[in-house]
C-alpha cells in the first residue's frame, strides 16, 4: 500500500503538486487521470522517489521513504517496477539483455537461471520471438510488453506505468490494459498507472484519482465516476461524444 | 555564478560516481565495451592525425632553417620535442575531446531524454556510477594511445623530411637522440592521464545533466566540446606550469 500526505512540488516560480492526498491498495489497478499540464507524471516521479517533496510524505507500506537512508531507497527501489512513456529501453541490448538486466545487477543467480526468468516473463507478455531482437527492430505494442516484462521480473511489490498505452492503436492498448491488470491481480501488486486514455479509465480503473492544476480535485472508483457531479471530472471524462453516450446509457440502465 | 554553479555540480558528480560501485561482473563488461569504443575506436583517427601533423611539423621546421650555421638535425630534434611535448598529448585530446566527447554527451544524453537514466535510478542503480565511471577506467589506456601518437608522429615526421628531401635519414635520427630528456615523456604522460579524466568526465557531465528534447542533444555536444576543449587547454598550461616551469 502507498500512501501519499499533503506533498506538495516546486520547480522554480511554478507550484506543480499543491497538497495533494491519497491511497493507493495492493492487489489493485490505481489510475491518476488528468489534462495535460496537471502535475500527474510529477506526482508520479515522486511516488518513484526520483523527485522529492518539499513538503508533506510518502509511504511504502508504513515506511516513509524521505525517512530511509540512501541505500534503503534504493533496496526499497528494487521492489518497484517502472513502465515509462517511451518504454525506455536500453538501446544497446537485445530484448532478452533488457529484460535480464534487473536480474544480473542485483541478484546472484546463474546464468542458466536467469534466462529461464526471463524467458519466463517474457512468455507471460505473450513475446515469444523477439528475445535476440534490439529495441528498434520491435514495434511500440511489443516495446512496452518488453518494458512491462523488465518491470515484473524481480517480482516487484510496486508497479508504476507512466501512459503506458500513448502511441498505441486501440486494439492493442487494450492488450496492454488487460495486460497490467492480470499482472496486477496475479502477483498481488500495488499498482499506478498515469493515464488520460478513458479507454484505460472503464476497462481497468479500480481507484481513480483525478488531478486538475496540481490539486486532487476528486477521487473514486470506475463506477463512481458514472455518478458523479463533479464538473471538472465530467467534462474532462466526457468531453467525446462517444463517452457522454456510454455515460447516458449506464445511468439509464440504473434508473 | 553560473560557471562556479556548474563547477561544484561537476565535483559532486566525480564524488558520486564512485559511491554504490556496479556488480563486478557487470562492470567488467562495461569497461571491456568502452575501451572498444572510446580507445579501440579512436586509433585509425589518431594515427592518421598524428602521422600527417608530424610530418608538417618536419617540413615546417626545415622551411624555416634558412642559416647554413643551423645543423640540419634540427629537423629531426624539433619534430622529437613539438611531438612528444604538445603534439601527441595535446592536440590528440582536442580531437578526442571532438570525437570521443561528443559520443559521450550524445549517448548519455539520449539516455537522459528518452529517460533510460530514470529507469536505471528506479531499478535502484548508481545511474552515474553504471555510465561513467567505466569510461574513466577505459581512458586509463589513454596514454597508451598517445605513446602510439608519439611514435607514428615522428614516423611522419622522418618520412616527409626524408623522402620530401628536407633532411637525410642520418640527419633526422640524429636529431630525434640529441638531448633526449626522459622525464619530457613522464611529463606528457601526467598530462594525457589528466586529459583523459577530463575527457571522460566532463562530457558525460553534460549528457547526464542535460533537459529538452534531441535537439537540446545536439547543443549539449557542442557545448561538451567547447568546455572540454577549455578545461584541456587550461589544465595543459597549469601542469606544464608545475611540471618544466
Amino acid at each position: 500500500m502507498i500512501e501519499v500526505d499533503n506533498i506538495h512540488k516546486s520547480f522554480g516560480e511554478s507550484h506543480i503538486l499543491k497538497g495533494v492526498s491519497t491511497c493507493f491498495d495492493k492487489g489493485k489497478t490505481n489510475l491518476i487521470i488528468g489534462q495535460s499540464g496537471s502535475g500527474k507524471t510529477v506526482f508520479l516521479k515522486c511516488l518513484l522517489g526520483l523527485f522529492s517533496p518539499e513538503q508533506g510524505s510518502i509511504s511504502y507500506n508504513g515506511q516513509i521513504y524521505a525517512d530511509l537512508t540512501r541505500d534503503q531507497q534504493r533496496m526499497l527501489r528494487q521492489e518497484m517496477g517502472m513502465v515509462f512513456q517511451g518504454s525506455a529501453l536500453f538501446d544497446s541490448m537485445t530484448v532478452a539483455g533488457n529484460v535480464m538486466f534487473p536480474l544480473e545487477m542485483f541478484t546472484k543467480q546463474a546464468r542458466s537461471e536467469m534466462e529461464d526468468r526471463v524467458n519466463m516473463v517474457l512468455q507471460r507478455v505473450n513475446l515469444h520471438d523477439a528475445h535476440k531482437k534490439y529495441p528498434s527492430e520491435i514495434s511500440g505494442g511489443m516495446q512496452k510488453r518488453v518494458a512491462i516484462a523488465r518491470a515484473i521480473v524481480m517480482n516487484p511489490k510496486y508497479l508504476f506505468c507512466d501512459e503506458p498505452n500513448s502511441g498505441l492503436d486501440p486494439k492493442t492498448a487494450i492488450v496492454i490494459d488487460n495486460l497490467i491488470q492480470e499482472i496486477t491481480k496475479e502477483y498481488d501488486i500495488t499498482t499506478v498507472i498515469n493515464t488520460h486514455d478513458m479507454n484505460s479509465v472503464m476497462e481497468i480503473g479500480e481507484k481513480i484519482v483525478f488531478l486538475k492544476n496540481g490539486y486532487k480535485e476528486w477521487e473514486g472508483t470506475k463506477n463512481e465516476i458514472f455518478k458523479t457531479d463533479n464538473e471538472a471530472v465530467t467534462n474532462f471524462v466526457y468531453s467525446s461524444e462517444l463517452f457522454k453516450k456510454v455515460r447516458q446509457m449506464y445511468l439509464e440502465e440504473r434508473n | 555564478m553560473k560557471q562556479i554553479a556548474a563547477i561544484g555540480k561537476y565535483w559532486i558528480m566525480v564524488w558520486e560516481l564512485f559511491k554504490k560501485p556496479t556488480k563486478w561482473s557487470v562492470m567488467r563488461n562495461l569497461i571491456l565495451k568502452e575501451i572498444d569504443e572510446l580507445i579501440y575506436g579512436s586509433m585509425g583517427i589518431i594515427v592518421f592525425i598524428s602521422f600527417f601533423i608530424g610530418g608538417v611539423v618536419a617540413i615546417q621546421t626545415a622551411l624555416n632553417i634558412t642559416n647554413p650555421l643551423i645543423p640540419k638535425y634540427l629537423v629531426g630534434f624539433a619534430t622529437r620535442q613539438s611531438v612528444i611535448l604538445e603534439f601527441a598529448p595535446t592536440f590528440t585530446s582536442i580531437i578526442m575531446a571532438g570525437k570521443v566527447g561528443s559520443y559521450i554527451t550524445s549517448s548519455i544524453g539520449t539516455m537522459r531524454v528518452t529517460e533510460q537514466i530514470d529507469a536505471l535510478e528506479v531499478m535502484g542503480v548508481n545511474s552515474l556510477n553504471y555510465l561513467v565511471f567505466p569510461k574513466i577506467i577505459a581512458m586509463l589506456m589513454y596514454p597508451f594511445v598517445i605513446a602510439i601518437a608519439m611514435n607514428v608522429g615522428i614516423l611522419g615526421g622522418w618520412i616527409a623530411g626524408v623522402f620530401g628531401g628536407f633532411s637525410s635519414s642520418a640527419d633526422f635520427i640524429n636529431g630525434i637522440q640529441l638531448d633526449f630528456i626522459p622525464y619530457h615523456v613522464f611529463y606528457a604522460f601526467m598530462k594525457t592521464l589528466a586529459f583523459a579524466f577530463i575527457i571522460a568526465t566532463v562530457p558525460s557531465f553534460h549528457g547526464y545533466y542535460m533537459k529538452g528534447g534531441a535537439l537540446e542533444v545536439g547543443k549539449a555536444s557542442t557545448t561538451s566540446f567547447v568546455w572540454t576543449s577549455v578545461v584541456i587547454i587550461i589544465t595543459n598550461y597549469t601542469l606544464t606550469q608545475l611540471m618544466l616551469g
